[in-house]
C-alpha cells in the first residue's frame, strides 16, 4: 500500500491542483509586485502588471529571472518581506560563482519541511523509523531541509551531517538506521567502505535512500541498491527555491513528482524563452506560489529534463519531472559537442567500473581534449596485459558511441581519486577560454 | 607444478614503482624474481616472493590492485641451446608463451632460471619433464 504524508493533496484531482495554482499565483504576483521593487522593474519592462495574470495560463506573460537576477539582488533586492518576519537564510554553495542568500520566514521552513516530508514518506518512512541525515547541515539546504521533513514524519532523526564515513557506518549499524539522506556521491563512498568492511546488504539496516543535490545516473542508483540493499530514491530541490524537496521520487522510481500545490514548473526552450509542451526536453522553469520571504517567478533553474503528466503508479497526481539530466552550469562543451557528466558515469557503469571517476578537460594546441580517469578495481584488473588494454578500448568505443566524440581513458590506482563527502568534484576543466 | 606469481597494477607516473618497493621492503618480503611490463598507459609489475600472502596482505592495505597468477618457474640449463632445448619442447606440445622472464642464475654450468607464463600449465608441465627439464617449486625458488 503506498503511503502519502498529505494524501488529500498529493493525490487532488488535476482540477484541484489547477485550481490552487490559479488562486496562488494570482495573490503571489500582487505580492511580488507590491513588495519587490526589482521584480516590479522587470514586469514594468515588459508591459506587464498584476492585472494581466488572472490564472496560471498566463503565466507565460511574465518575465523570467535567473540567477544573475539573484546575484545582482543580493544581498536583500528579492526580499518579499520585512526582515523582522525572517527567521532563517540558506545559501548556496557558491560553486559557479557568487553565493546566492535566500530567506525564510517560519512559514517558509514549514511548507519546505513538509515538502521533505512527503518525500521521505514516498521511500516508505513514518515514525518507526530512523533517519539518518548525512547532508552537510549549516548554509547548505541539504542536512536541514531532511532534518526537518524526518521530524514532521516522527522518525528518530541522526543528524550525523556529513563526513567521518566509519562513524557514519557506526551510528546506520548501532541505531539500526532505516533510512539515509545523502548526496548520491557520499552513498557510493558509503557504500563502497562497507563493502571493503566485508558487510553484506543483509548486515546493514538501511531499507531506503534519499539522495540528491547533484545529478545521478540510473546506473549509479543500480550499484548503490545492490551494495547497501536499499532502494535508492532521487530528491530534487534548489536553494533559490526552498532546498530539497521541490519534486521528489515515489515507489515507481520514474521520475520526481513535482510539489505542486507550492511550485509551477514549465519546461522552456532554453535558446527562445518559448514554452515547450508535456514530453519535450528543455530547461526547468519554477515559480514559488506560497512562498514568502524570497519568492521566485518563473526562475530558470538550467537543469535540462522532461515533465510528464502520466497517470503514475504510486496514486500521486502531482507533474513527474524526469532526472536531470545535469545542470546546463554542469554541461561541457567539448570541439563543439555537448557533453554532461552524467552521460560519461553511464558508460563507465555499465561497462563495470565504479562510480570513482573524475573527467579532465584540457586544450591543447587550440583543440580540447577529454581525459577521463578511472580507477582500476580488483574486479577489473588482471595479470593479462591485452584484456585490459581491450577494456580501456571498449571503453573508448563506449565514449565515443555515447558523446559522439573520442575521449581519452586513463587508469588510474584505487582510492587515488578524492572521494567526496557533498558534492563531487566530478570535472576539472584546465582550458583557459 | 607452478609458481605463485603477483601481478600489480601500477599507474604510469613518476614515483609508483617506488611507492610499491617501499611497501614491499616495510613488510620486509624478500623478492626472488621481477619483471615490469608496461604501456603508455598503464604497467604490471610482476613479482615472486618469499611469501605470497603476506606479499598481497601488504600491498592490500596500502591501496595497491593486485593478483595472483599460476607460472612455471623453469630451470633452463645454462649451455649453449638450453633455452632452445626449453622452447623446442613446449613448440612440440603446441603450448603458447604469454610472457617468460629471466632471474637467477646458478653457478657457471648449473641452470638459470626462468617465469613462464603459459596458456596450459599442465601440458607445459608434462612436454618440458617428458624432455628432462626440471620445473622449480615455490619452495625451491625461496632456497635459491
Amino acid at each position: 500500500m503506498e503511503k502519502y504524508y498529505q494524501p488529500e493533496i498529493e493525490t487532488a484531482s488535476r482540477e484541484q491542483i489547477k485550481q490552487w495554482q490559479d488562486e496562488r499565483l494570482v495573490k503571489q504576483v500582487k505580492h511580488v509586485w507590491d513588495n519587490v521593487p526589482y521584480y516590479r522593474k522587470k514586469m514594468e519592462e515588459k508591459g506587464v502588471t498584476p492585472d494581466d495574470i488572472k490564472s496560471r495560463d498566463d503565466l507565460y506573460k511574465l518575465p523570467f529571472l535567473s540567477k544573475d537576477d539573484l546575484r545582482k539582488a543580493y544581498p536583500y533586492g528579492l526580499l518579499a518581506t520585512p526582515l523582522q518576519n525572517c527567521v532563517r537564510i540558506q545559501s548556496t554553495s557558491g560553486t559557479t560563482g557568487k553565493r546566492v542568500v535566500a530567506f525564510y520566514t517560519q512559514e517558509d521552513i514549514d511548507l519546505w519541511e513538509t515538502c521533505c516530508a512527503r518525500a521521505i514518506v514516498a521511500a516508505g518512512g513514518s515514525n518507526e523509523d530512523v533517519c539518518q541525515v548525512s547532508y552537510g547541515y549549516g548554509l547548505f539546504t541539504g542536512g536541514p531541509g531532511l532534518n526537518g521533513g524526518s521530524h514532521k514524519v516522527g522518525c528518530l532523526t541522526i543528524p550525523t551531517s556529513s563526513g567521518n564515513t566509519e562513524r557514519q557506518i557506526m551510528f546506520i549499524r548501532d541505531l539500526n538506521a532505516t533510512i539515509l539522506c545523502c548526496t548520491p556521491s557520499y552513498a557510493a563512498y558509503i557504500a563502497e567502505t562497507m563493502k571493503e568492511m566485508g558487510l553484506t546488504p543483509d548486515q546493514i539496516p538501511l531499507k531506503a535512500g534519499i539522495f540528491g543535490a547533484e545529478a545521478w545516473s540510473e546506473e549509479m542508483r543500480q550499484d548503490i541498491q545492490n551494495t547497501l540493499g536499499i532502494k535508492a530514491y532521487d530528491i530534487y530541490g534548489l536553494t533559490e527555491l526552498s532546498g530539497p524537496g521541490v519534486s521528489f521520487e515515489c515507489s515507481a522510481q520514474t521520475g520526481m513528482h513535482i510539489n505542486e500545490d507550492h511550485f509551477i514548473a514549465e519546461i522552456i526552450d532554453p535558446e527562445t524563452g518559448e514554452v515547450l509542451p508535456d514530453g519535450e526536453q528543455g530547461e526547468l522553469v519554477f515559480t514559488s506560489i506560497t512562498k514568502k520571504a524570497f519568492p521566485l517567478l518563473r526562475y530558470r533553474t538550467r537543469d535540462i529534463c522532461v515533465l510528464t503528466h502520466e497517470k503514475c503508479a504510486c496514486g500521486r497526481t502531482h507533474v513527474k519531472m524526469s532526472k536531470p539530466r545535469g545542470r546546463s552550469d554542469d554541461m561541457l562543451i567539448i570541439r563543439g559537442v555537448n557533453v554532461f557528466p552524467s552521460q560519461i558515469e553511464t558508460v563507465l557503469l555499465n561497462q563495470g567500473y565504479p562510480a570513482n571517476y573524475q573527467i579532465i578537460v584540457d586544450r591543447v594546441n587550440h583543440t580540447d581534449t577529454l581525459d577521463v580517469q578511472v580507477e582500476m578495481t580488483p574486479e577489473m584488473f588482471t595479470d593479462n596485459m591485452g584484456e585490459i588494454s581491450k577494456r580501456q578500448k571498449d571503453l573508448v568505443d563506449g565514449l565515443r558511441s555515447m558523446l559522439g566524440l573520442t575521449a581519452k581513458v586513463t587508469l588510474v590506482a584505487p582510492k587515488s581519486i578524492v572521494r567526496s563527502e557533498g558534492k563531487a568534484v566530478r570535472v576539472i576543466d584546465k582550458r583557459k577560454i | 607444478m607452478s609458481v605463485k606469481q603477483i601481478s600489480v597494477f601500477l599507474e604510469n607516473k613518476p614515483g609508483t614503482l617506488y611507492d610499491m618497493t617501499r611497501v614491499l621492503a616495510e613488510a620486509n618480503i624478500d623478492m626472488r624474481a621481477f619483471s615490469l611490463a608496461e604501456t603508455s598507459e598503464f604497467g604490471i609489475a610482476r613479482i615472486i616472493a618469499d611469501d605470497v600472502y603476506k606479499t598481497v596482505a601488504a600491498l592490500r592495505d596500502a591501496g595497491f590492485v593486485s593478483s595472483v597468477t599460476d607460472v612455471l618457474g623453469v630451470a633452463v640449463p645454462d649451455v649453449p641451446g638450453g633455452l632452445n632445448g626449453v622452447l623446442s619442447a613446449l613448440s612440440e606440445a603446441q603450448v603458447n608463451i604469454e610472457y617468460m622472464y629471466a632471474f637467477l642464475s646458478g653457478e657457471k654450468g648449473g641452470s638459470a632460471y626462468m617465469i613462464f607464463r603459459v596458456t596450459d600449465i599442465a601440458k607445459a608441465s608434462a612436454a618440458l619433464s617428458s624432455k628432462g627439464i626440471a620445473l622449480v617449486s615455490s619452495d625451491e625458488i625461496s632456497n635459491l
